[in-house]
Parts: structure tokens; C-alpha cells; sequence
């Protein structure tokens, strides 16, 4: 495969045809095809990333000496409540599932469409419209929202700032959650092509069908619990005042109820996508398909039962502690037996290094280091330390960026010649990823050192001691933003210019890679029948 | 959706997920109920005393025949009696709005003893009945809203059933408002003992 190729041999659109008779725009916003809609949601994330990692650069830059510069502390407190608003509702929930599960989810079952093709343009509609939400309550009232993204009470309930209209948009992206969840769930049941049994669905499937249900049995409790916080501001209900009879602590059970389960709607599309590379690029079946299906089940469901361990220093009884402490350990076995699986598939594979691997090796290596981090803060006792401080930053981060956002990038590698029909640099694409592995580990790595010293999260100033560390991170932050650069800008030059890939550039055996690339509209010109399993791999035939 | 083979099995799948997120919605309700009613019993029980029972179990015999009305819209839709049908409708969507009317007296009644959410007079009382008072509102209300929407559901259901839309063999739109019906009366009938019945 050569990556140098004239612009004239471009290969047939598929899917991207323009649509006779329908505007530009109008041909792709009123759309119910389940690719086109993925598209949009690709297209909507990640304008919103490029927002969320500027706030984020720019607290970096605040942070970078101490004392009062760059931004006043108002600002810094808006900053980083729209970091974590846009960054966990707007980009991460949303991320894996609703761009590449709604292209592909279809195509890996033999559908034509999702069950629901119109309710699926509706929950993108909803996205935008709480997009739009999120953005008013910037500009509008007195002052963006200060809170954090957590809206912790009693904080939220009196705040001058614009947090109504801000958990209003909250409300209505959960509602676009639950739609998208309750569509994949329906179209899992009900549109699998003859021969696809449940054994032979591809990983990613699996793990969207676990988020999926995810999505919706613990969304509503998001709903419900913005919901509140509005009725507290607006009507005065005084559910969480204690002025008023009121228990703060259980807003923060509400909310947790909801926001630890989504940490697994963030991780799992995630560790689905690795599943379907690792085994392509080891040009090897999948090591123990069934224990990696099982474990995203697993995940969702034990995921769901310890969310008060983000409450160990607000007051609990003793017993609860150690069961939610104990449950929290628990969830560790499911998340790794997934990495040992893939370790065990990569293990004597005919392995090719390829920018979707690559990718794929550093998600395993940063979730790892989340993941066990993450271990630290489930143990009561050591909690009580590192509670609240930029530990707990670095965790979240070498998870959700390390990990959902690394497997999201993965996924971009690896369906990008799938979806748009060319291939991008792939030389650049190594160097892009090598860039934001260095970036990602200076930036965060230094948050774990000031954690354990108990550097606190969201001040706006700190002391000398923690000079040094913040001054390193922030320089990471700068070569993390030009790995991010070089790496968008390289697809977008592939997406240009890219030499045609063809239907299976990289010898895979999933269902989606049996068609033209991109796809014709219609999926599957015949209606596929299914007789072997999606890592059972032909013979290799090329070498790249 | 028209140009593919009509999936009944999954548009009924749809609407049951659907209607579990519901359940969560208002559990998320409960759970608070559930925690406070732990804390303050004896000031939830003397609370409940200001609520009028028999207003209360008049609105869960409307609401519950009014279930009955909508199983009787889908069974007679099923033998294809679209008028006995589109009667049945009505008189649901009827006794939903004769529900929401009967609610408004009721709250209108604890407004006037300056009862309502945020009210001075609310704050005098122990902070448990303060609380009972907030859920009150905040359940019954959500609850009402979810009433008005669904009369809104089945008067568009009653239109499709009259022009042709929803008919004997393609009638899963009924099917599934009718569930949603039943499961807005189903709340009913756990918050009624909740508020009304503990004193
Ligand atoms: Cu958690």
C-alpha cells in the first residue's frame, strides 16, 4: 500500500454522496442515517474537545506560577466548572458510543439502520440543544457556573451564578443518553442479521450493549437529580437544606448514584474498541472472547453498586464504608481480566505496529496506571489522604483521557479508512501518538507527586513547595496540545488527500469491513448471513 | 421507519426501557422519601394528617379506572371496534384531566393555609414536616406532570385511531401509550399510601 497518491483517483463516497435535491446542510442535520448521524456527533464532540482542552491549557497556564496572574479567581472557577461540564457531558459520555457506535453498530450486526432511526436523529437533536443550553448559561445571567461539575450542595443551591440553566442542559443531554442507550439496546435485540448469534458478536458490540444499559437505568437518576437542584433554586423546595430539614449528604448519594456508573459508560465503549483492534493487529483470534463479554456485564452491573466511595470523608456510617470500599475492589477483577486478555491475544500474535495499535498499547498502559491509582483511593483508609487533591485529578485523568480519550483516538485509526475511504499518514500518525504519550505523562503524572503531598483540587493558588511540579505539568500540557495538533491535522490531511484503502486496508474480520469503504447508503447491498466468528481471520495475504 | 418491515417486538422492547427509566426517575424521588421518612417519622405521620384522604382516594379510583378505560380502547382496537374504541379514549383522557382538576383544588386548598413550597409559614414547622411538605410537592407534582403529559399521548393516539393511522392491524402506538398510561397510574398508587395514608 503506498501512502502517496494523486487527488484525481478518488474512491467512490458511499454514504458521503452528496443527496440529490437536498441542501448541503439539510441533507446531513435531518438525516436518519444511523452513519450520517454518527458523523455528526464525531463532527459536535470534538469541536467541543478542541474547546474543552483550551479551557483546560488555559487553567494550565494560570497554574503554571503561583500568585494572581493571567486570569482573575472568578474565572478560574468558571474555568474549570466548563472544563469538567463540556469535558464529561458533552464530550466523554457521548464520545465512543454515539459517533462510532451509531456508525458501526449497524454495520458489525448486518442491519441496514438502528430499530429507531428517527428517535436517533432526535437524541442528536437534544445533544445540540443542551449544547446550545450549556453555552447560554455561559453568557447569560450573572456570571458562568462556578460549582465544579459535580454541583455539590449547598454551594450549587446559592450560588449567584448561572447554574439553573446549566443543569437544565445537563437534564436535556441525559435525556439524549438515555435515547441513544435505549436505541442500541433495542436495535442489539432485534437487528442482528441471520447467523449472527449472541456468541458471535464483536467485542465492541458487547460493550455497548453493557453501556447501553447503563445509559438507561442510571440516567434518570442524573435527571431527577438536576431536576432538584433547579426546584431548589427555583421553588425552594429545601430538600437538601438542613435549614429546612434537608440532607445535603443525600444530593451527594443522588449524584454519585448516576456519576460513578457513567465512568463505566465512559470506559467500556472504550475497552470494546481495544478488543476489536488488538486481535486485528496480532492477526490472531481473540484470547477469551467469552471472559471479555462477560466482564463488561460484569462491570456495569458491580459498577452500579459503589458509588459511595466518592463520599469516604463526608460521613457515613463505618459499615458502609467498608462495603462500598470492598465492592470498589471488586470492580478491579472485571476491568482486569480485560487486560489480561488482550495481553494474552497479543502474546505470540503476528503482530503489526500500526497507528490503531499504537494507540491501543498506550490505553492499556495509561488505564493501567488509572486503574490501579484509582485502587488507592477505594482503600478507605488511604482515601482519607489523597481525598480532594490533584491526586484524584491525575486518576481521573490517566483514566478518562488516557483511556476513553486514547481509545477514542484508537477508533479514529482504525475506522478512519472504513469511514471516509483513505488512508492517512501513517508515519505522522506514530509520531502524533508517541508526541501526546509524552505530553499526557508530564502533564498528569506530576498531579499524582503534588496529590500525595496534598496539593487540594480547583484552588485557584498553592504554595512554594509545589512550584516545580505545576511548572512541569503545565509544559506538558503544551506538548500534549501540539501532539493533539499534529494528530488532527494529519487526519484531516488523510481525509483530503489520503490514498484510497480500500474495503479491508487492514485484513479485518468484523462485518463493517465486508463492504465498500465508506459504505453504500443502504449497508449491505444483499442482506448478509453470518457463518463465522468475528476474529476468525483469513490467511494473511499482504504485508505492510 | 415506514420503508422497512414494522418491528413489533422492538418498538414494544423500546417502550418497556423506556418506561424503566421512568421508574428510576421517581426512584430517585422515593430513595429521598425513603431516607427522610427514616429520620423524621414522627413528624411525616403528623403531617400527613393535613392531607385529605378522601380527595386522595378519589383521584386513585379515577386514575385506576381510567387504566381500566385505556386496556378497554386497546382490546376493543384489537377486534378491530374502532368506535367502542375512540369511546374508551376519551373517556381515559377524561378522567385524566377530571385527575389533574381535583389536584388543582387540593393544592389550591394548601396554598391558601399558606402551605407551598418556600412558604414562612411551612418554616415554622418542624423541619421534618418542612421536608414531607417538599416531597409532597415535588413527587405529586412530577407525577402531575407526567399525568398531563400522558393525556396529551392519548388524545394524539385518539386523532391516529380516527383518521386510520392506528388501526386493528397495525395498532402497537395504542399498545404502548396504554402502558405508559399504566405505569403513570402505577406511580399514583405508590405515592397515594406514601402521603395520604401513613398518619
Ligand atoms: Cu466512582
Amino acid at each position: 500500500m503506498t501512502e502517496a497518491a494523486s487527488p484525481q483517483d478518488s474512491p467512490a463516497r458511499g454514504f458521503l454522496t452528496p443527496e440529490p435535491g437536498r441542501g448541503g446542510l439539510a441533507s446531513w442535520i435531518f438525516s436518519t442515517d444511523h452513519k450520517r448521524i454518527g458523523l455528526l456527533y464525531l463532527t459536535c464532540i470534538m469541536t467541543l474537545f478542541a474547546v474543552g482542552v483550551c479551557l483546560g491549557l488555559l487553567m494550565r497556564l494560570k497554574l503554571m506560577t503561583p500568585g494572581n496572574t493571567i486570569i482573575a479567581p472568578q474565572t478560574y472557577n468558571a474555568a474549570f466548572t466548563l472544563h469538567g461540564v463540556i469535558m464529561i457531558f458533552l464530550v466523554v459520555i457521548p464520545s465512543i458510543p454515539a459517533s462510532f457506535g451509531n456508525i458501526l453498530l449497524p454495520l458489525q450486526l448486518g442491519a441496514s439502520d438502528v430499530s429507531f432511526p428517527r428517535l436517533n436523529l432526535f437524541s442528536w437533536w437534544l445533544y445540540v440543544t443542551g449544547a446550545l443550553v450549556a453555552l447560554v448559561s455561559i453568557f447569560t445571567g450573572s456570571g458562568a457556573p462556578d460549582t465544579g461539575w459535580t454541583f455539590y450542595v449547598p454551594f450549587s443551591e446559592r450560588t449567584t451564578t448561572n447554574v439553573s440553566v446549566a443543569v437544565l442542559a445537563v437534564l436535556i443531554l441525559g435525556f439524549s443518553s438515555i435515547l441513544t442507550g435505549l436505541n442500541f439496546i433495542t436495535t442489539i435485540h432485534q437487528q442482528r442479521a441471520p447467523g449472527m448469534s449472541w456468541r458471535r458478536l464483536p467485542l465492541l458490540v458487547w460493550s455497548l450493549y453493557a453501556t447501553a444499559w447503563i445509559q438507561v437505568l442510571a440516567t434518570p437518576i442524573l435527571g431527577i437529580t438536576t431536576l432538584l437542584i433547579f426546584s431548589e433554586r427555583v421553588l425552594h423546595l429545601g430538600l437538601f437544606d438542613p435549614s429546612r430539614g434537608g440532607d445535603p449528604l443525600l444530593y451527594q448519594h443522588l449524584f454519585w448514584i448516576y456519576s460513578h456508573p457513567a465512568v463505566y459508560i465512559m470506559i467500556l465503549p472504550a475497552m470494546g474498541v481495544i478488543s476489536e483492534i488488538i486481535p486485528v493487529f496480532a492477526h490472531k483470534k481473540i484470547f477469551g472472547y467469552k471472559m471479555i463479554a462477560f466482564s463488561s456485564l460484569a462491570i456495569a452491573f458491580f459498577g452500579s453498586l459503589v458509588w459511595a466511595h466518592h463520599m469516604f470523608t463526608s460521613g457515613m456510617s463505618d459499615v458502609a464504608v467498608l462495603v462500598f470500599s470492598f465492592l470498589t475492589f471488586i470492580v478491579a477483577v472485571p476491568s482486569a481480566i480485560k487486560v489480561f486478555n488482550w495481553l494474552s491475544t497479543l502474546y505470540k500474535g503476528s503482530i503489526s505496529l500500526e497507528p490503531p495499535l499504537l494507540y491501543s498499547l498506550g490505553f492499556i498502559l495509561m488505564f493501567s496506571i488509572g486503574g490501579l491509582s484509582g485502587l488507592v483511593q477505594g482503600a478507605a483508609g488511604a482515601d482519607i489522604h489523597v481525598h480532594d487533591t490533584y491526586f484524584v485529578v491525575a486518576h481521573f485523568h490517566y483514566v478518562i483521557f488516557g483511556g476513553t480519550g486514547l481509545g477514542m483516538f484508537a477508533a479514529m485509526h482504525f475506522w478512519f479508512p472504513k469511514i471516509f475511504g483513505r488512508m492517512y499518514h501513517r508515519g505522522r500518525a506514530a509520531w502524533a501518538f508517541g508526541i501526546i504519550m509524552v505530553g499526557m505523562n508530564t502533564l498528569y503524572f506530576p498531579m499524582f507527586v503534588m496529590g500525595l503531598e496534598g496539593m487540594p483540587r480547583r484552588y485557584y493558588d498553592y504554595l512554594p513547595q509545589f512550584a516545580h511540579a505545576q511548572f512541569i505539568s503545565t509544559v506538558g500540557s503544551w506538548v500534549l496540545a501540539l501532539g493533539l495538533l499534529l494528530m488532527f491535522h494529519n487526519l484531516y490531511a488523510g481525509l483530503r488527500r489520503g490514498a484510497p484503502a480500500g474495503p479491508n486496508p487492514w485484513g479485518a474480520a468484523t462485518l463493517e469491513w465486508s463492504v465498500a469503504s465508506p459504505p453504500p447508503k443502504e449497508n449491505f447491498p444483499e442482506p448478509p448471513v453470518v457463518s463465522k466468528g468475528p476474529y476468525d481471520f483469513a490467511p494473511r495475504e499482504h504485508h505492510v | 421507519m415506514s420503508e422497512k418491515a414494522k418491528d413489533y417486538a422492538g418498538a414494544k422492547l423500546g417502550m418497556w426501557l423506556f418506561l424503566f427509566t421512568e421508574i428510576v426517575l421517581f426512584g430517585g424521588l422515593f430513595l429521598l422519601y425513603a431516607g427522610y421518612l427514616h429520620r423524621y417519622r414522627a413528624d411525616f405521620h403528623q403531617a400527613a394528617r393535613d392531607l385529605n384522604t378522601l380527595l386522595g382516594g378519589l383521584n386513585t379510583v379515577i386514575l385506576l379506572t381510567s387504566s381500566l378505560c385505556v386496556a378497554l380502547a386497546v382490546t376493543a382496537l384489537e377486534r378491530g371496534r374502532q368506535g367502542q374504541c375512540l369511546l374508551s379514549l376519551a373517556l381515559t383522557v377524561a378522567l385524566g384531566l377530571g385527575f389533574l382538576v381535583n389536584k388543582f383544588f387540593e393544592w389550591s386548598a394548601k396554598f391558601s393555609h399558606g402551605l407551598y413550597p418556600g412558604s414562612a409559614h411551612l418554616h415554622q414547622l418542624p423541619p421534618g414536616q418542612e421536608v414531607f411538605f417538599g416531597l409532597y410537592f415535588a413527587m405529586t407534582g412530577l407525577h402531575g406532570v407526567h399525568v398531563l403529559v400522558g393525556a396529551g399521548l392519548l388524545s394524539t393516539v385518539t386523532l391516529m385511531v380516527r383518521r386510520g393511522r392506528v388501526r386493528q392491524e397495525d395498532f402497537v402506538i395504542l399498545e404502548n401509550a396504554g402502558l405508559y398510561w399504566h405505569v403513570v397510574d402505577l406511580i399514583w398508587i405508590f405515592l397515594f399510601p406514601l402521603f395520604y395514608l401513613i398518619t
